[in-house]
């Protein structure tokens, strides 16, 4: 297989990615470990969210709603003592997709406005419902006593060994979107992003389509949630908070929108543009205490004039590849 | 009954007080080539609209093939064999002209709840497209970005979807609509080569297409029939000229 | 459950209607008229809230403050439309969102800096607070009365406009046909910035009346605003009738639902069950009434355009 310039740079910054565990244990620096398995867990997020908002071209504004079933079918399950890792993946992946089909069923049926408001809308009921679960924490949230368990496999309390589970996950999520992307089913989606009527007209129905591509990246980001609530050792309703879902969107947007590589260079970038802001004792306290005033400067700033996102710096084209 | 592909009776459809269709009777023999004329605003756009499944007439049915057609969303009567270009160009913008027509190709090949593979290396798509390319006489700008193909190449193109979907009845909305003489002379005899093959339904204002191609010919004025007939008896007709031509009867 | 507590409630509810009313009807003319997924407007409705505290704190007459109030949001309104907002109009939803996220950022960060984090309060003056005897048994706070009787006489004086004068023309057409408005050779511009203002003065005229009610703070904002959003899509974009009766019955459903479904639960259930699924529930009964509406009425109870 020939690859294109942006499939071996992807390589080469997943290869990177790998180098960093033995390095950072060389400097004595195990922070950098967590925080960048904490930037390929939203990769794996923006990921899923870029096959629908990118490739679908519905702009979902409650991804986060499946960062928090993820979470919670871990959580919940954590709680009454079953920590089976597979059980509570499977549980992750198959309540997200369900949760994603019945959001789906209403919103892929309309467009626009109505589209945004109502997935929007929907992850608010289900932050709510993890507000008013009191058994599960409420709104304190509660803590993941026990990690997921592999039988043994792996031990996610090696920071190590989860950091290569996560970069091994986030690896084939990126092949498995491109696989998906580039497949009939892609295309189609594709096509009805594209032009709707268009594509009505030579027979393509494209609600079903949008429904299954919504389904399987619900499905996604769902492990994305199980990742991430392994990551904290801590589940709260906050990881289903709307700037979540914003968060994602901006994090599709910066890095290239319906590129391979775009959520993960978005990803990375605004949350290590998050931690410089906020924690980076050199820069004055005004600077870091403030930091989302820039922020918000910044994003209406990237959306007004780099709307191509990090992706287009990289040599090449996305088309054939 | 002879044999007529596309029928419709009494199919009327209003927005608000202005009666856009006005019961049209409307048939399409088996391989003719029938022209639509009348003067903007006389509903013609409304009247494809409804025969392509865009919009759903207010009464009247819709018989196709046979069968009634009246209910059927837009993709359904697409794999029926009902193909269309739209008056304003609708293509794939960000598709090239190959990934266009399979697409196209694609759409009556099954479901494509296909995964896997990738489509574009999927022969059993990009050759009956390339296929359709050549016949339309695009097959060396096959890579080319459909948006950056010239104005006429992106009609040509709009008419190598709609024959890759292997339609029984083509829809043609203006298919000349914007181009130039040359450009337009090219249309026309893509179109006549399609002739007699493909049975054709020919929306246009340029007089030069609809007497080249109609076999028939039937006036929309205010939404309703006034006329239809071959070519030299449109010609000749007073009711036609006095409303359409503007000419005194 | 008795009928006093029933019709206080249903006081309860209406006032939350006509607040969420409110901030409805300049947004549904946003999305309808300019096609903009305005995410900031609940920011105004902040910075309505957050002024006027300010000024009645500063000058001590609260009739004073509501007038800055609502001058000062309406000014922001604009400036926000001049600079920001209006290079997006032409944009696409996707960077609409994304833009208006950001503006919400700066927004909850500034009031942040200007008046710290914590929430401040907001009093009501004298001559607004104690409570009417309405019935016997009943009585009920004036203030909210009040808030009542404004919603009220705004949502008139909106039926007013739109339907009695030649602004109100423009903006029923604009609702309904864009194109039409600007061949029309009216100022579009002009137009959409006066909509867009108005629709900020009265987002910053529910802030200022929510201010002694709810906590006025960072972020008040974006929680009341995504209930707007439930009433827009239940009333149907760009409607101001559909802005109304969905608001009142999104205000009602919620107020209701949190005080009696609990109670109405433990009638049918163990009372520990209604004690665990009765908050949730209520909670979540706005957004599942959209989707019933959505599932029967995919354009909303008074869809604007046919």
């Amino acid at each position: 297989m020939a690859f294109s310039p942006r499939t071996w740079i992807l390589l080469a910054l997943l290869l990177l990615l790998a180098a960093v565990p033995p390095v950072a244990d060389y400097f004595g620096q195990p922070f950098y470990l967590d925080l960048l398995r904490r930037v390929m867990i939203f990769a794996i997020a923006a990921v899923s969210l870029n096959l629908i908002l990118g490739y679908g071209g519905m702009v979902s504004f409650g991804h986060a709603a499946y960062l928090g079933i993820g979470a919670y079918a871990v959580g919940i399950l954590a709680h009454y003592g079953i920590n089976n890792g597979w059980l509570q993946w499977s549980l992750a992946i198959v309540a997200s997709a369900l949760v994603a089909a019945a959001i789906g069923s209403i919103s892929a049926r309309t467009s626009g406005i109505y589209f945004i408001m109502i997935t929007l809308a929907f992850t608010q009921m289900l932050y709510y419902l993890g507000i008013s679960l009191e058994e599960y924490g409420g709104d304190d949230g509660m803590q993941l006593k026990v990690r997921s368990q592999f039988s043994g496999l792996i031990d996610l309390n090696d920071a190590s060994a989860f950091y290569y589970l996560v970069l091994a996950i986030l690896a084939a999520f990126l092949y498995l979107s491109r696989r998906l992307v580039n497949s009939r089913f892609g295309l189609v989606l594709q096509a009805a992003r594209s032009n709707e009527a268009r594509t009505r007209a030579i027979g393509f129905s494209p609600y079903p389509y949008r429904l299954a591509a919504f389904i399987i990246s619900g499905a996604m980001c769902g492990v994305a949630g199980a990742l991430l609530v392994n990551h904290t050792a801590y589940l709260t309703p906050e990881f289903m908070n709307w700037t979540r879902s914003g968060e994602l969107m901006f994090m599709v947007i910066l890095g290239g929108i319906a590129t391979t590589s775009g959520p993960l260079l978005g990803a990375a970038a605004l949350l290590l543009l998050e931690d410089v802001l906020q924690g980076w004792s050199v820069l004055p306290k005004w600077l870091h205490e403030h930091w989302q005033l820039y922020l918000g400067v910044i994003l209406v700033l990237v959306v007004l004039f780099a709307r191509r996102g990090l992706a287009s710096l990289l040599p090449g084209n996305e088309h054939h590849d | 009954m002879t044999d007529f592909l596309l029928k419709t009776s009494h199919l009327s459809k209003t927005f608000g007080s202005l009666l856009a269709t006005d019961r049209v009777n409307f048939e399409v023999r088996e391989g003719e080539t029938h022209a639509v004329i009348g003067p903007n605003g006389a509903g013609k756009t409304t009247f494809i609209k409804q025969i392509s499944g865009e919009l759903r007439p207010d009464a009247g049915t819709i018989h196709f093939a046979g069968e009634d057609i009246t209910t059927l969303p837009a993709p359904r009567r697409s794999r029926k064999g009902l193909a269309r270009s739209f008056q304003i160009t609708s293509i794939y913008r960000d598709f090239s002209a190959l990934d266009n027509v399979a697409l196209a190709v694609q759409a009556h090949a099954g479901h494509s709840f296909r995964f896997w593979r990738p489509a574009r290396e999927d022969l059993s798509l990009t050759r009956p497209a390339r296929q359709v390319l050549e016949k339309v006489d695009l097959e060396k700008r096959a890579d080319i970005l459909a948006a950056n193909l010239a104005h006429g190449e992106q009609r040509q193109l709009e008419i190598a979807m709609a024959l890759a979907t292997q339609p029984r009845l083509l829809l043609l909305d203006e298919p000349v609509a914007g181009m130039g003489t040359e450009e337009s002379q090219r249309m026309i005899e893509l179109l006549a080569t399609l002739k007699g093959e493909k049975t054709m339904v020919l929306v246009e204002h340029d007089m030069d297409a609809v007497f080249t191609l109609a076999d028939r010919i039937s006036v929309l004025v205010y939404g309703r029939i006034i006329a239809t007939g071959t070519p030299a008896q449109i010609r000749a007709n007073p009711q036609v000229r006095a409303a359409y031509l503007g000419e005194d009867a | 459950m008795n009928l006093v507590l029933i019709a206080e409630q249903t006081l309860n509810g209406l006032q939350l209607g006509v607040m969420l009313f409110l901030l409805a009807a300049g947004l549904t003319l946003v999305f309808g008229i300019m096609n903009l997924v305005n995410l900031a407007h609940g920011a105004l409705y902040m910075v309505g809230a957050y002024l006027t505290t300010y000024f009645h704190q500063t000058t001590g007459s609260f009739a004073l403050a509501v007038l800055l109030g609502l001058a000062g949001t309406l000014l922001v309104g604009i400036v926000t439309e001049l600079v920001a907002l209006r290079t997006l109009y032409e944009r696409d939803h996707l960077d609409q969102v994304l833009a208006t996220f950001g503006l919400i950022l700066f927004f909850n960060e500034l009031v942040a800096i200007l008046w710290g984090r914590a929430a401040i309060y907001s009093t009501i003056p004298d001559y607004l607070s104690g409570h009417v005897q309405i019935t016997a048994q009943l009585r009920y706070p004036l203030y909210r009365l009040v808030i009542i009787g404004i919603g009220l006489a705004v949502a008139v004086l909106l039926w007013w406009v739109v339907s009695r004068t030649r602004l109100g023309m423009l903006i029923r057409a604009g609702a309904s046909n864009r194109a039409m408005v600007s061949a029309l050779g009216i100022n579009i511009r002009l137009l959409y910035t006066i909509v867009f203002g108005f629709g900020a003065a009265l987002a910053g005229l529910a802030g200022l009346l929510s201010g002694p009610i709810y906590a006025v703070q960072p972020g008040m904002g974006e929680l009341i605003l995504i209930q707007v959003f439930v009433v827009i899509v239940i009333g149907g974009i760009g409607s101001i009738r559909g802005a109304f009766a969905g608001a009142l019955i999104v205000g009602m459903v919620d107020t209701l639902g949190r005080a009696f479904l609990k109670p109405t639960l433990a009638t049918v259930l163990s009372p520990t069950a209604a004690d665990a699924a009765g908050p949730a529930m209520a909670s979540m009964l706005i957004y599942l009434l959209m989707a019933v509406v959505l599932a029967f009425r995919p354009e909303g109870l008074f869809p604007s355009r046919s």
